[in-house]
């Protein structure tokens, strides 16, 4: 039977960057991966790496997020090196557009309220009144009721499928192995370490991560854990290729480096549906409008729809089974954001065999009601 | 390039591609038209400037992208001819604010 340190069981964002962080550290990773038909946020999602309003309520998210944006230069010079391909990415800042006075005076508040919550990171986010944004976004002609945007320099943007691809690529480079068709369907406690069952074949591992997203739920179940996650639908429009025109993200619109504009995203709760619905294309085309006015005069190519990976605080989940030390689940909806954190901090606890005391806020435990009450 | 082969029964019209008046029958497919019109091409790529002709003739392949009455990235195969329509090759990158 083949063996490897760390079992990965998940090829999509989180496992995907887990697996480059232990490759990279000369662990010997196997990661199993299920069907192309499967759920897959990873190939459906907008490709922020996004910090501004992230975090309120839970500030060890906040430094997180923060934190992976900070590492995200040096991971994708080495990621990008290492896999021999270009990943598309661009760290100048992003912003979040206010349309009317009331959402520019609610942003404001709401940031204000995140950066003075109790443990929280220095404020890092600047409210830009209507004239500051243009001075920002030169030639962009913003719709009459745009007041302005808050902006926050550590956000930038990603094209999410090639670093997908990168990350399996240098996975393999460094010696990994990503193995496509082979959806997990049971793990258990071997002679050493885990036996991991597909239907392929039955693998062994020192240790095994879950990062399955929407399908974790089962799979912790078998080594000890309840982890509450469920599907949340996005769905995201893309225009045809045009001239440049949006120097910076925003948080639901960004103009890409080969040119398509893309207008993002719904939060639905309609389970493991990923359909598109016509009142929802018009929905965030409206939006986009109030924004960019002339984009109305751009073609539409493509609406599509991809299942976010929720917990019930929306905040990531890293636990270790203390029934089956060495069994972990990890999971979140931010996994492009988190790439950076995950190849690095998140890889070096899991391979020390123990997440580290600032991760522990995100133990599921703090779902239980009990525990919510004690906070 | 393309001829057509057969007399049409449709009535005669005619389109402005580029400035230069072509004849045409009406309601056939724009993308004929450019197809058997000099220099045989709808448009240039955004990607590599390089020139591309209708190719699918289905609506899926986005090859016979043209401005057509001031709207860009029409799919020409999938509009039909109608006498005086005017219509424009592209080139790149589309401009959203010009």
């Amino acid at each position: 039977m083949q063996h490897a340190d760390v079992i990965i069981v998940g090829a999509g964002i989180v496992g995907s960057a887990l697996a480059f962080g232990l490759a990279r550290t000369g662990r010997r990773v196997l990661v199993l991966d299920g069907e192309d038909l499967d759920f897959r946020a990873a190939r459906a999602n907008f490709g922020l790496v996004w910090v501004q309003g992230k975090g309120p309520g839970m500030p060890a998210y906040q430094h997180l997020t923060r934190d992976s944006s900070d590492l995200w230069p040096a991971f994708h010079a080495e990621l990008t090196e290492t896999a021999g391909t270009a990943v598309d990415y661009d760290r100048k800042g992003g912003l979040y557009y206010c349309v009317g006075e009331d959402a520019f005076e609610a942003r404001r508040l709401a940031l204000h309220r995140l950066h003075n919550q109790p443990a929280a990171a220095a404020a890092d986010c600047e409210m830009l009144e209507r004239p500051q944004l243009e001075g920002l976004m030169p030639g962009v002609p913003f719709g009459p009721k745009v007041t302005g945007a808050s902006y926050c320099r550590r956000d930038g943007h990603v094209n999410p499928l090639q670093l997908l691809q990168a990350l399996h690529r240098a996975t393999e480079r460094l010696g990994g192995q990503v193995l496509a068709g082979h959806a997990v369907t049971r793990i258990q406690r071997g002679a050493q370490g885990f036996q991991v069952t597909t239907a392929k074949g039955t693998f062994g591992g020192d240790r095994v991560a879950i990062t399955a997203g929407v399908a974790s739920g089962d799979l912790a179940r078998q080594v000890g854990l309840d982890v509450p996650v469920r599907p949340q639908r996005g769905q995201i429009l893309v225009t045809e290729r045009l001239a440049p025109l949006l120097p910076l993200p925003g948080s639901g619109l960004r103009q890409t480096a080969e040119g398509t504009i893309m207008i993002g995203a719904t939060q639905e709760e309609v389970g493991f549906d990923t359909g598109t619905t016509v009142e929802r294309a018009g929905f965030l085309a409206r939006k986009a409008l109030q924004v960019v006015p002339h984009l109305a005069d751009a073609r539409l190519v493509r609406q599509w729809s991809g299942l976010r990976v929720m917990t019930p605080d929306s905040y990531p989940v890293y636990v270790q089974s203390d029934s089956h030390p060495g069994a972990f689940v990890l999971l979140c909806h931010s996994g492009v954001t988190l790439a950076a954190a995950h190849a690095d901090t998140l890889a070096a606890a899991i391979d020390a065999g123990s997440l580290p005391e600032d991760l522990t806020p995100f133990h599921h435990r703090r779902f239980r009601k009990d525990v919510r009450q004690a906070i | 390039m393309f001829v057509r082969p057969f007399k049409s029964d449709a009535r005669a019209v005619s389109v402005v591609i580029d400035g230069e008046t072509v004849a045409a029958s009406d309601g056939e497919m724009l993308a004929a038209v450019l197809l058997r019109t000099p220099p045989f091409y709808a448009r240039r790529t955004p990607v590599s400037d390089s020139p591309r002709a209708p190719y699918c003739l289905m609506g899926v392949c986005f090859d016979c992208l043209a401005t057509v009455d001031g709207i860009a990235s029409v799919q020409t195969c999938l509009t039909p001819v109608r006498d005086g329509m005017r219509v424009e090759r592209q080139a790149g990158l589309r401009e959203l604010t010009k």
